[in-house]
């Protein structure tokens, strides 16, 4: 087991790999302090200028950026070059339904694809491969990254986006799909309905799966393994970053390589922001290497991880992360989407509440996570008809839809019924057991 | 002419219509007339009061969503067809009945029925015109 797309980049010494990265990351701050005021401005702050970064511990004196400063320059404000070298865009969803805009330039999408490339090698994927990427396409990064990594391998790539799960399986089999790609939770669905079909697994030519972009475990993995007779691979990836391909799972399953020749990863502690040793869990913080449209100092992901340097029997030499395992903030990630508390309060807002109280349930039921937003009804909202608060329902279940861009069921509730701890009110209950 | 009508949200969980009930009673507050409307999730409680601007307010106090609605009050001869006619007066022109229910009393030989309609001002002077005789508030909270 070492095939790899890119040999040596992925098994280059740390010493050599080190090199790399000292050389990218002073490049990288000169471009970013020359070309983003924003960052310049951040770096002024803390009395820096590109010189004082002379070797990889400097890093650690550079200013963090983090999500709110993402929002706050929508929706350019963080590109390092003129509009005209951006080829593409994409945006994940924001708290208040302002998204975050990321761009690349054809050599970011470049290295984009090369990136996937070795993540799809590193799940056993060759030329030969049939790849079924159920990641929605559009601006989300995980359809289209995969897509062109797809392509960059050589595989027969087959676009046919999320959902229509009959489409789905009628494919797999018609076409010989050998890997899939889609979140982890749609992929046990995809399970589920084809055990459901009574669709015998030697019907199928799957060998692997590539999934991310949620939260899943190794309990869930070996389900997955077993229904779809595959080896199941995490991929990581947020679009602040890249998309798709910053790490990825090798046949050891030992953590994912993070592709080090174009991202440093750190871990912190979220309270105190410094740096903690290999091995502990924190707060996965990226800085950018090569990306020329969207470079990121020092990105706070939110996401909890931990670090290993130890050399993978895989020869690969980039540090292993562990899967994440939890978020430092109060997003939530469902069905692949990312999603904020406070953008329920911003619909309920639109809806005249001044001081909406709400509470999100999510639950996974039938493989499929399932999102309940239970309001509490004021007086405001109030009608004395069946009929009207339907259309309550109704209108905000719409609304939430548009925003968020996943489906809830909406249910009200008695005024002060959901619970509240020391005037700070509960927003989430998550009983997914990944 | 109009009767004022509380509407109350409830969850469909136990001990919610007790809560109301024990709110009501304690603050000597009589019910004359109620029906519940509901769904799988929720119910909506409806209510004539002896007080309805006492009931409105100690229910509201007590955390509740509640409301007040304007309602007409008829009376129905008890007779087979009294309930029909009333209702033809109302569909010849045009005006639709959101819901109603019945009221039991002990004075008179004839029902009460409560109606929720949009049009309200409307709805009363068709029924007067058609000599129906509409009980206004102050004589219902009195039943």
């Amino acid at each position: 087991m070492s095939a790899y797309w890119d040999a040596y980049h992925e098994t280059m010494s740390r010493d050599q790999l080190a090199e790399i990265q000292i050389k990218r990351l002073k490049a990288l701050v000169e471009r970013v302090y020359t070309s983003v005021p924003f960052y310049r401005q951040a770096f002024q702050e803390k009395g820096l200028t590109p010189g004082d970064i002379k070797t990889l511990d400097d890093l650690k004196h550079l200013p963090f950026t983090t999500k709110k400063d993402l929002r706050d320059t929508y929706p350019f404000g963080l590109f390092a070059v003129p509009r005209s070298e951006i080829v593409r865009m994409h945006a994940s969803s924001g708290t208040t339904g302002k998204p975050i805009v990321v761009g690349y330039t054809k050599k970011d999408l470049d290295n984009w694809a090369d990136l996937v490339a070795r993540c799809l090698t590193m799940a056993g994927g060759t030329r030969d491969d049939v790849v079924q990427n159920a990641y929605g396409y559009g601006l989300f990064t995980g359809g289209l990254g995969i897509h062109y990594g797809a392509e960059r391998l050589g595989a027969t790539i087959v676009p046919i986006s999320g959902g229509n799960t009959a489409r789905q399986i009628m494919l797999m089999q018609d076409f010989g799909t050998t890997i899939l790609a889609c979140t982890p939770s749609y992929a046990m669905y995809l399970a589920d309905e084809i055990h459901a079909a009574g669709i015998d697994l030697s019907n199928l030519r799957l060998k692997a799966g590539v999934f991310g972009a949620e939260p899943w475990s190794n309990n869930m993995r070996a389900q997955l393994e077993e229904k779809l007779g595959i080896t199941a691979h995490d991929i990581y990836g947020l679009s602040e970053v890249l998309g798709p391909g910053v790490a990825m799972e090798c046949p050891y399953k030992n953590g994912l390589h993070i592709f080090e020749d174009h991202f440093i990863p750190e871990i912190i502690d979220p309270e105190t922001e410094q740096p903690l040793p290999y091995g502990q869990k924190g707060e996965l913080v990226f800085t950018t290497l090569t990306k020329e449209g969207f470079p990121v100092i020092r990105y706070r992901t939110r996401d909890i991880s931990a670090l290993y340097p130890e050399k993978c029997a895989c020869g690969r030499t980039h540090l292993r992360m562990e899967r994440i395992t939890g978020r430092t903030d109060d997003m939530l990630i469902i069905r692949g989407v990312n999603v904020f508390p406070s953008q329920i309060e911003s619909v309920l807002l639109e809806f005249g509440e001044t001081e909406p109280h709400y509470l999100l349930v999510v639950d996974r039921k039938a493989a499929m996570d399932d999102l309940e937003i239970q309001v509490e009804l004021s007086a405001r909202m109030f009608s004395d008809k069946i009929a009207g608060l339907e259309v309550l329902e109704r209108r905000l279940r719409e609304r939430i839809l548009s925003v968020l861009g996943i489906s809830a069921k909406i249910k009200l509730v008695e005024p002060k019924s959901l619970p509240r701890s020391e005037g700070k009110a509960k927003r989430v209950i998550d009983k997914r057991e990944l | 002419m109009r009767v004022q009508q509380i509407s109350i949200f409830l969850e469909n969980k136990k001990g919610r219509l007790a809560k109301v009930t024990e709110v009501l009673g304690e603050n000597d507050i009589n019910i004359r007339a109620l029906s519940i409307a509901d769904t799988t999730d929720f119910g909506i409680l409806r209510l004539i009061v002896n007080k309805p601007q006492l009931a409105y307010q100690v229910l509201k106090e007590a955390g509740f969503t509640v409301s007040t609605t304007d309602v007409i009050a008829v009376e129905v001869t008890d007779q087979p067809g009294g309930l029909s006619s009333i209702l033809r007066h109302l569909d010849k022109v045009g005006i639709n009945i959101e819901y109603l229910y019945a009221f039991v009393t002990q004075t008179t030989t004839a029902a009460l029925i409560v109606f929720r309609v949009e049009q309200v001002d409307e709805a009363i002077k068709v029924l007067q015109e058609n000599g129906v005789r509409i009980v206004p508030g102050d004589e219902v909270y009195q039943i």
